[in-house]
């Protein structure tokens, strides 16, 4: 699978279950998940939840950072890494 | 010693004192600030707000994230001689318009993200007179830099204040719909925190975990505590990255960790997958909603040498009750006894003493009660009732309760429809109120069904108008747009008709029966 099909899944989950809304301009790659306030401590856990099952990845509890998770960024850099 | 009486004093103590100056008052985000740093941050600010024309009693909101800048804001407000309001950054910007407007705000202290939802607020509210923002400074809105706040010309101290001056309002949901401002003063939190400080026994070395919203008053007192024991905060920003809580909760050796059985829940679950040990911490706290009996043992493999604290309370008192960690084994259930320096009682419907062993409704009398909700008389009225002396006023709970032979409490139930999610007090009417805001929405209904995890999620009933075609995620969208998201329904379910009572009313209670 290519990141920019990665990308796109992970943009489309967010945007239909975190932000309500297909409409593409309402989430910025870049942006911090949480001060936007898209994602928050259940939020999470769903999304760990979606990456596993879409991407036949294992999360550990562990990796509940920032740095994996705060901005679309970096979750595609994350599940990329996850998938070798 | 000069005698603490006002909440500031603390500071104005521990941020000259030669041994705390330099001491770590709050560690945020990994960076360490002192004592004397709070104070001069504090004062500058103090100064700003001053020279905006921000006095005595005026109301000034905190609208931030759990950041260095919103604690220097708590204390200079406070130093101002002003009353603080601190409102969760999750709120929209039409309920944050609403708060502002009912509080009468002169001033409003905020994050440059979050411009979107306060900029059509601040604009609503032509009280204000000044907006502070942290962080980059939003296009579009007129703002004064945190940054150029706290270097302005510092005030003395706010010396004219007498300890029943207001120190905040805490806005609180109520069944009603629209949050109420507690009226707290210097005094009642004093007090309050003093008598928590006692019966949790913690100590100046302590170093105390907030991942809690400073917007949730038990978030808030954690802030308060450490400030008036001269000990350690360690904020996060929240327990959404719950790895990185861990992570700095070892790294800066964490001593209290307090929390909601939400989150109990998550770290339990964590647990079970890979084992988590935090040896330092040597207390834990639950409050806003009961921690089921099962988890106490589980969480002592976690924590080993922590006593566990289960207590009860409401916004209108802080705090009523804990129990002894040393007890937890034989009273099963209960949340315990007064905390220190207040009373308890049961009262039946008509006044009289509650027999023990029966249940009643608990009244609770103390240097810790409200003062009453801001401008807001009938619901005072409500709350606070005569009590045995002459012109005393005790806190009506509400709550129904039972209290064993030896006087220790045991939660029943609520009347009032209040949810109960995450911790957090939910409305339903207010949740209702921006339902029926929707167009093609007829009638809507929320009730809390039970969840492992959340304690109560949100389920909204909707009859939609005749023709409407909505969809559950649009519905979801809606509320998102304008509600915090621990208020946002997780679940919708249409239905043709909704069920009414005898007299033709919507019937909640037929609906939390059929749930």
């Amino acid at each position: 699978m290519d990141a920019v099909k990665i990308r796109r899944q992970i943009r489309d989950y967010l945007l239909e279950n975190m932000l309500f809304s297909s409409d593409q301009s309402k989430l910025d790659d870049k942006e911090s998940l949480l001060q936007k306030g898209v994602i928050d401590s259940t939020g999470i856990l769903e999304i760990v939840n979606f990456l596993e099952a879409t991407f036949a990845v294992t999360i550990k509890d562990t990796d509940l950072l920032p740095e994996h998770f705060d901005s679309v960024d970096n979750i595609v850099a994350f599940v990329a890494r996850l998938k070798g | 010693m000069k005698p603490r009486r006002l909440l500031c004093d603390d500071l104005l103590h521990f941020g000259v004192h030669t041994d705390t100056a330099q001491k770590s008052a709050v560690i945020a985000e990994g960076r360490a600030y002192s004592y004397g740093e709070l104070l001069s941050g504090a004062r500058g600010l103090a100064g700003a707000l001053r020279a905006h024309g921000v006095g005595r009693g005026d109301r000034v909101a905190i609208y931030m994230d759990n950041t260095w800048p919103c604690v220097v804001s708590v204390y200079g407000i406070l130093l101002a001689g002003a009353v603080f309001v601190l409102v969760n950054p999750q709120t929209k910007a039409d309920k944050l318009a609403f708060v502002l407007g009912d509080a009468g705000a002169r001033a409003l202290i905020t994050d440059g993200h979050l411009a979107s939802e306060f900029g059509p607020a601040s604009t609503a509210t032509p009280g204000l007179r000044v907006v502070i923002c942290s962080g980059e400074l939003p296009a579009g809105v007129k703002t004064l830099g945190f940054d150029a706040a706290i270097a302005a010309i510092p005030t003395a101290s706010s010396l004219e204040l007498i300890p029943l001056d207001l120190a905040a309002l805490i806005y609180t949901s109520g069944s009603t719909g629209n949050p109420k401002g507690v009226m707290q003063t210097h005094l009642s939190m004093r007090f309050a925190l003093e008598s928590l400080t006692e019966y949790l026994r913690l100590q100046s070395d302590d170093r105390i975990l907030l991942a809690l919203p400073l917007a949730f008053d038990y978030g808030l007192y954690q802030l308060l505590m450490t400030v008036g024991l001269g000990a350690t905060l360690v904020l996060e920003r929240s327990f959404t990255f719950p790895a990185q809580v861990y992570n700095r909760m070892r790294s800066e050796r964490v001593t209290v960790f307090p929390a909601v059985p939400t989150i109990f829940s998550m770290l339990l679950s964590s647990h079970r997958r890979e084992p988590l040990l935090f040896p330092d911490v040597r207390r834990v706290t639950n409050t806003a909603a009961a921690l089921p009996d099962d988890y106490v043992p589980r969480l002592k493999e976690i924590f080993p040498n922590a006593l566990i604290y289960r207590m009860y309370g409401l916004t209108e008192c802080k705090r009523v009750s804990y129990l002894e960690p040393e007890l937890t084994h034989m009273k099963p259930g209960s949340v315990g006894k007064a905390i220190p320096g207040t009373e308890v009682y049961l009262l039946n419907g008509d006044g009289t003493p509650t027999p023990r062993g029966e249940v009643g409704i608990l009244h609770v009398r103390g240097p810790h009660v409200m003062l009453g909700y801001w401008n807001q008389p009938e619901l005072t009225a409500h709350m606070l009732r005569p009590g045995r002396l002459p012109g005393e006023r005790v806190l009506c709970t509400h709550d129904h309760f039972r209290m064993d032979e030896e006087g220790y409490l045991y939660f029943v139930g609520r009347t009032d429809d209040i949810i109960k999610s995450r911790g957090e007090k939910v409305s339903p009417v207010e949740v209702e109120n921006v339902l029926h805001g929707m167009p093609g929405v007829r009638e809507a209904v929320v009730v809390g069904v039970a969840d492992d995890t959340l304690g109560q999620a949100i389920r909204a009933y909707v009859a939609l108008d005749e023709g409407a075609a909505l969809s559950e995620k649009q519905i979801r969208a809606w509320c998102a747009a304008r509600l915090e998201s621990f208020m946002v329904p997780r679940e919708v379910v249409f239905k043709s008709e909704l069920p009414r009572t005898a007299t033709g009313k919507l019937s909640r209670r037929a609906l939390i029966e059929q749930s």
